[in-house]
């Protein structure tokens, strides 16, 4: 697979405005105290959804978790709309009902995301059932973290999706640690790509630092499910960088040590492509994504809080 | 036609009317059909509309609310209420959330099929009801059809509603026989039915308890008194005016609700007497239910653990202040079904 420099530095850009926006979150998030939503920050995993997101084409969907900054800005998700909806505003994306671990953009191929371990596993899997039915060519792409395949519905959805063939890919965010509970102590020592084996499909792991590897490994697994070829699972190495719900660092708890961080901080995805660009170039990107953030954090404040009215209506 | 051919009816018609509309489940396409439910469908509707499902109650409900986002109208049929407790995950984490977590954004008009049962050794594993549980949910909507008229006419309108729909059968209506409109013909989700209209009791009974009640009103107009019953047949949302006019008639309420009694749709229909008609109340209401213990299997306890006419009878009785020995209310016959369900 041919990779030009013009992508790369597309994937490079989209890193970028992905880290600014949640460093900008992490900055803001206690000291102006107005985004009362639980937020698990995506800092460090970039490469995993810009990667994921450039290898899908339009029409293609997405199920996250509660981690859902990340999948919903690299895919197009609007970020006024995003950041209304930290705000608990009525311009959310979801209308101030879900908050940071519920976000949405069905335009954009956005589905809901759960904060339930593998909620929108099946979800995807169900998508790429619809698309089998309808004779569509599309494809379904479901990310979860490691925690995520303890859970059963993990294994009946793998089940399932490799019985039928159907399009969706299952992308799982290794970062190591759910919450502060270490892999190691959750679960035997089987690389989580390996499982994949046990229902008959191709399990492939990769760097999720680097974002031109896992747009390649994700692209050719979308392009096979398209084809037929059914589902694919892929295993992203990564690091979250920031505590597991909130803007600090918490390497003072003792579960992990300054230095891990350290040497994940120094296979940073973002500065990893850096060079793509000159100095003038991502001095431009950083100061257009900055008035972007801005903006659309004084959309989130001016916009107005939902009505009480709504609270009424069983169902919307 | 009876009551099962009506599910099926149902589920024939909307799929030729729709062509978003499909079916799937453990044992949906198998020779038996579900108790006949489902027969028949696989061979006008195919393999990709009318199919099997693994062993993953939680998983397919979680495939179903997918299968919604993309604009499909999924059916899940289920042949034990037990077994799709494994999927409440999906089923209130996600389905009964999902259209206003969301502002709206998404639908998931999926229909959930389950069948409760009773009797023939089933067991505390095989025979529970749970419709409480699923109408205590903001979100769902529960449905629980008496008749063959019923069944269809409800089963249509949840396959039409944008909401996750429960739609509980009992086994033993499966063979109820009765008059059932063709063609597309809707029950309203919402509104209860008031079967026979009377001045004395009322008698609120849900899905199968209704043919007990109706039995028992039988017997107590020999006695000279004039009941109303009111086949609940939606349990969310509940049509509170529909129990709240007629206590305010009579003054008196019997609900007769097979399930346990602590925290239950009985219990909810004897608290909105007590909030809207108090005044207008002339004894204590009186409640028809399970006693608060697992199913038992053996016939022996069986027959002491479901109430029947008999004890709505008796409960009419105590409401309207009559001392009298209770009669045995015609019991149900000696079934010559052979099992096993």
């Amino acid at each position: 697979m041919k990779i030009t420099t013009t992508l790369k530095k597309k994937l490079y850009s989209e890193m970028l405005r992905l880290r600014m926006i949640e460093e900008r979150i992490a900055a803001i998030y206690h000291d102006a105290n107005e985004m009362k939503t639980p937020t698990h920050l995506y800092t460090g995993q970039e490469a995993v959804a810009v990667g994921v997101a450039n290898a899908m084409i339009e029409g293609d969907v997405v199920g996250a978790s509660h981690r859902s900054h990340g999948m919903y800005i690299a895919k197009g998700g609007d970020l006024k709309a995003m950041m209304a909806e930290l705000f608990g505003k009525e311009t959310g994306c979801s209308k101030g009902w879900g908050g940071s671990m519920h976000l949405v953009d069905v335009r954009k191929g956005v589905m809901g995301s759960s904060s339930i371990l593998g909620g929108t596993i099946p979800h995807a899997v169900g998508c790429a059932l619809a698309f089998q039915i309808k004779d569509e060519s599309r494809v379904a792409v479901s990310v979860f973290g490691d925690a995520a395949i303890e859970e059963g519905v993990f294994h009946e959805s793998l089940n399932w999706a490799s019985l039928k063939k159907l399009p969706v890919i299952f992308v799982c965010e290794n970062n190591l640690y759910s919450t502060s509970t270490l892999l190691k102590d959750r679960q035997p020592p089987v690389k989580i790509f390996k499982r994949a084996e046990s229902y008959g499909m191709q399990g492939i792991r990769v760097d999720g630092n680097d974002v031109v590897k896992v747009y390649e490994v994700v692209s050719e697994a979308i392009a096979g499910a398209r084809e037929g070829r059914g589902p694919a699972l892929i295993e992203a190495m990564t690091y979250r960088w920031r505590e597991h719900v909130g803007p600090n660092y918490d390497y003072d708890l003792g579960y992990r040590t300054k230095a891990e961080l350290g040497e994940w901080m120094a296979k940073c995805p973002v500065k990893k492509y850096v060079d793509l660009l000159s100095q003038e170039e991502n001095e431009s990107l950083i100061k257009r994504y900055a008035k972007e953030i801005d903006e659309a954090i004084e959309f989130a404040r001016q916009s107005p809080f939902p009505r009480e009215e709504l609270m009424t209506n069983e169902v919307l | 036609m009876k009551y099962y051919d009506a599910i099926r009816d149902a589920q024939a018609v909307m799929m030729r009317n729709n062509k978003d509309v499909f079916i799937c489940g453990l044992g949906v396409p198998d020779p038996k059909g579900v108790f006949g439910t489902t027969s028949g469908l696989i061979e006008e509707f195919g393999k990709k509309r009318v199919f099997d499902t693994p062993a993953c109650e939680n998983g397919t409900v979680g495939m179903l609310i997918g299968a919604a986002m993309q604009e499909l109208r999924p059916i899940m049929v289920n042949q034990r209420v037990d077994f799709v407790l494994l999927a409440l995950d999906q089923i209130i984490n996600h389905a009964s959330k999902w259209q206003i977590m969301f502002g709206g954004a998404q639908k998931i008009p999926i229909v959930i099929r389950v069948i409760v049962g009773k009797g023939w050794g089933q067991g505390p594993q095989h025979s529970q009801s749970m419709h409480a549980l699923f109408s205590h949910i903001p979100g769902l909507k529960v449905v629980a059809p008496a008749t063959p008229k019923d069944a269809k006419g409800l089963l249509i309108s949840s396959i039409e509603d944008d909401a996750p729909v429960i739609f509980i059968e009992h086994r033993k209506l499966h063979n109820e026989e009765g008059d059932v409109p063709e063609g597309v013909y809707r029950t309203p989700i919402g509104k209860a039915e008031v079967l026979c209209e009377g001045g004395d009791v009322t008698i609120v009974a849900i899905s199968q308890m209704v043919l007990e009640a109706k039995k028992a009103a039988k017997a107590l107009q020999k006695d000279g008194v004039s009941c109303e019953i009111i086949d609940l047949r939606s349990l969310r949302p509940l049509d509170t005016s529909t129990v709240i006019e007629s206590v305010k008639k009579t003054g008196r309420l019997v609900v007769a609700d097979g399930d346990w009694r602590n925290c239950s749709v009985s219990g909810e229909i004897v608290a909105i007497a007590a909030e809207n008609c108090h005044e207008h109340l002339k004894a204590s209401p009186q409640r028809v239910t399970w006693p608060d213990i697992p199913v038992p299997t053996s016939v022996a306890l069986e027959k002491a653990f479901y109430p029947t006419a008999t004890d709505i009878y008796a409960k009419a009785l105590k409401a309207l202040g009559i001392s009298k020995e209770s009669v045995l209310v015609e019991e149900e016959k000696e079934e010559v079904f052979q099992g096993p369900f």
